[in-house]
Order: C-alpha cells, then structure tokens, then sequence
C-alpha cells in the first residue's frame, strides 16, 4: 500500500504535507480503502481554526463515517471544493486531487513530531 | 434436490460459515458478522457492485436466509394456520410473501413461501428468526418441516442482464414463467429450485442448490461474467427498491398495514391464523402511521437508521427505520413511520444527521424502478 515519504502522518491515518508555514492534510490510502465508496466529505470552512488533534470534520462512506482529525494546528486558507461534487476522488486519489484542507501552520516546526512513512507503516496490521 | 437434515458448521469465533466462504475469499470478499454468520459484506466495493446489479448482473449468497421444507398432506393448510397470506392461493410452480405475525399482530418476520408440487412446499426465513420461524413452521406442520439451510446454498442471481442468463445456465424456462414462479431443473446431476424472485427490483432470480454442487454453480456463473456482491449493496438496492428489512423497517411492535404490507395479509378466507384478530382490528381503519419514502434534497451528510425526522415546522415526526446513501439517486434515502397526513408525496422534511439539519422530502415508493417492473 502506498505511503509516500514526502509527508508526514498520524496513527489516525490522516496526512500533512509540509510547503513552509502552510501545509496540505489529506487521509492516506489504507484509509480510504477502510472506508470504502466515499461519498460525502465535510470540510470546514475557510479562515477557521484547526486544532492538532482534534475533528476538523467528516468523511461518510456507503457504511460508515468517520471524524477527520487534523494532524497539526492553524488557520484553514483552502479546502477542496471538489470534493462535494466529487467525493470519490477520496478514494481515487487519496494523496493527490483527494486533498482536502490546506492550513496555514500555528508552529512549522511541530510537522517534525508527527510520524514518518516508515514509521506509519508499522502502524498499520501486516501486509497492508 | 437433496432434502437434507443437518446444521451449518460453526466457523472460528461462533460465527457460522457459508459454504461458500473459500469462494468468497478467492474472489476478494471482506466479511462481516450478520446474523450469527460471516458473511461477504463487499467484495470489488458496495457502489461497483450495486451498480453492477443495476446495470448488468450480480450474485449474492444468501445461504443465510434460513430455508425449510414442509411436504405432506395438508401442508398448505397448516403453513396457512401461522402466516398471513392464504398460501393455499399460491398456484403450483409460484411463490409469495407473507408473514409470520404475533397474536397482537405485530410482524414477527416476513417470509418467501415457495409452492413447488400440490404439497410441496419451500419457506424462506430471515437469518436472525430463523430459529425461532422454524419452530414456529414445526409446531404447525410436525415433521412434515425440515431445515436443510446447511445443506443447500441458495444464491441470488440479480440484474437487468440476469433471466437470460439464468435461461441459458439453467433452461430456458428461466425467462418464460412470470415473476414468482417457480420450479426444479436439472443441473449437472443435481437439482435447482429456481424461483424469479429476489430482493432488488431487479429481474434474474433465486437458486437453491445442494451444498456440494454449489462451487460449481458460481463458479459458472463467475466464467459466465456474473458479479460477486455483497450485503452492503444488498442494503442499498433493497432500500432503493423500498422493500423492507425486517429488525429495521418491520419488527414484532410493527403491523403490515402500516408498512404497505396489506398485500400480504389474507382476511376473506375466514381461515384461523396467528394474529388474525388483531389484524382484523387494524384492517378496518386506516393505519395513523405510514412507512414514508423520504428523499435528501441537498447533500449533507448520509441518512442512517435512528436519525429523527423533522417536519416543516422542525418538530419531531419519526425516525428512521433505514437509511442509507443511493448509489443510483446519487443522495441520501431513508424509510421512517410518518404520520399519514405527513406520508404523502411533496411534503418537505428534515433530517437530523448528528445535528445537522438536512432538508429533505416524501417521495413515492419505490425510489429506484429496477428492471423487474419492465419485464
């Protein structure tokens, strides 16, 4: 299962791509695959605030839904308005167009305690 | 048909298991628990397959569904004494619904009654009273009811593409008789019980074969291009056929009046029944509560079972009993016990998804016309 090295991840298996003081936080491929079809995404809304570790919004699938929890905190300046019409990019693009808020970091730095690739992938069950 | 005693093997952690279930792994399933069985939930994805039965033709295994045969003299009679329907007006070679009610007339399950000779007769129950409906079938038919649930396999062949390929897997007798018939063909040395029933909307039908032939029988119809499907698009085609879940939709508090199930309750015989009084009484007024097809008109957030419903006004009106997001419709469905004043078609609603108010409205039943009502 794929989990690129350029981003950093959380044992909620959302993730952040650090771009400086903003970042881009989506959920990675295990997942979407957990979830299966997606088909509503709830983002919040532009100029609000995330908190590291707390629901920035939610993610239905045909069986279930899911809170989203933002890996760090700051102020939200995008979010993926295609996903309304679109949900299903959650599924087929999870790292890329299946993006969902971009923030602006409270503390750049803190993107460093949050897990890398490798040490997300030995959180997730064997042969994932 | 093998007419076999026998009860399915119990599979790790209590769960039963399907016979089917090394095919099910082969062909990518993620199960789960339904029932006191491990079933397939998904296999390709609950959307890909709904739409697959939708568009072409799927498979489910519903060997879950419990199965029982009641064969000897007077069997229709004493089928008649504890359900609903009068089944002795099922002609030979059909098939109808009914159901089994308590004495207060509530729906203790709803049930398919196949008649396949004079007196020969297949019932298929709900997983989750199966039990308890064979006792029932038991007490009334003596040992003329016998379980064979773990001795067959029925699988349920479902899609606008399905009669004719039944009709070709089977015979052609598959795609001549009318919807609810049924009868037996040969296969492959064994036989089918074939009925052109099933729980989708859809066209194809149900097939109910012994155990030990029925690897072969799928993998027919995989090499035949059918799709695995699992419960979860089972749940979504059965809601947008608007055909009700028994434990959701319909229970023992329920009567079939207000659930549009009159069809399947017989009065006019003045034969005895279980709950023929109570249903007497509800028979002759119309029902204060209907089961309402309610539809999302913005995009909010997928309607579940237990979500309150809002009328205009914003006060509580129900809850629903199914919910579920339409693949087809592309939005959020749901079934809820309205008011019948408030269970027409065009009147507006809400629903409440976790606190979020989502506008919605009563639509006619069903929400999807599967390809069944064209033939």
């Amino acid at each position: 299962m794929e989990i690129p090295g350029d981003r950093r991840y959380t044992t909620e298996h959302e993730w952040l791509r650090a771009e400086g003081a903003e970042a881009v936080i989506g959920i990675t491929e295990y997942a979407q695959d957990e979830l299966g079809d997606v088909v509503f995404v709830q983002l919040p809304s532009i100029g609000s605030r995330v908190s590291a570790g707390a629901a920035f919004g939610e993610i239905e699938s045909v069986k279930t839904v899911s809170e989203l929890f933002a890996p760090a905190g700051g102020e939200v300046i995008a979010v993926n308005e295609v996903l309304t019409e679109h949900p299903e990019l959650v599924n087929d693009s999870p790292y890329d167009t299946g993006w969902m808020v971009r923030i602006r970091l409270d503390d750049p730095a803190a993107v460093n305690s949050l897990l890398d690739a490798g040490a997300y992938r030995t959180t997730l069950p064997p042969g994932s | 048909m093998a007419v076999l005693n026998g009860i399915p093997n119990p599979a790790k952690d209590g769960l039963l298991r399907l016979a089917l279930a090394e095919r099910h792994v082969a062909a990518g399933a993620r199960f789960a628990p339904f029932a006191g069985w491990d079933m397939p939930l998904q296999y390709a994805g609950i959307v890909a397959e709904h739409e697959a039965v939708r568009t072409g033709v799927g498979v489910f295994d519903v060997s879950h569904l419990g199965r029982a045969w009641a064969i000897g003299p007077e069997a229709g009679r004493r089928i008649r004494s504890v359900t609903t329907f009068d089944v002795t007006t099922i002609p030979i070679g059909s098939s109808h619904y009914s159901l089994y009610c308590n004495a207060g007339g509530g729906i203790e399950d709803d049930i398919f009654v196949y008649r396949v000779a004079e007196e020969c007769w297949l019932i298929a129950h709900n997983a989750a009273s199966a039990e308890a409906d064979f006792v029932r079938l038991a007490a009334a038919c003596g040992d003329m009811a016998r379980e064979v649930t773990g001795e067959t396999v029925m699988l349920a062949v479902q899609g606008p593409q399905a009669t004719a390929l039944l009709a070709k897997l089977l015979g052609p007798q598959c795609a001549e008789i009318a919807p609810r018939g049924c009868f037996e063909i040969e296969w492959r040395g064994t036989t089918v019980l074939f009925a052109r029933t099933g729980y989708t909307g859809e066209g194809g039908g149900e097939c109910i074969i012994a155990a030990e032939y029925a690897p072969a029988f799928w993998d027919a119809l995989l090499a035949a291009g059918v799709v695995p499907v699992g419960l979860g698009a089972r749940d979504t085609l059965r809601l947008e056929a608007a055909l009700p879940l028994h434990g959701h939709d319909i229970d023992p508090t329920t009567e079939p009046y207000s659930a549009g199930l009159g069809f399947a309750v017989t009065l006019d015989d003045g034969a005895p029944f279980t709950g023929r009084p109570a249903l007497e009484t509800f028979a002759a007024e119309p029902p204060p509560l209907r089961l309402a097809c309610i539809r999302a008109t913005g995009r909010g957030g997928v309607f579940r079972s237990g979500f309150a419903v809002l009328d205009a006004a914003g006060e509580d009106v129900g809850v629903l009993a199914s919910g579920a997001f339409s693949p087809s419709l592309r939005t959020s469905i749901g079934m809820a016990y309205l008011p019948s004043v408030l269970a027409k078609p065009g009147i507006s609603l809400a629903v409440d998804v976790r606190g979020r108010i989502e506008p919605a409205e009563v639509v006619r039943r069903p929400f999807v016309h599967g390809s069944a009502r064209r033939g």
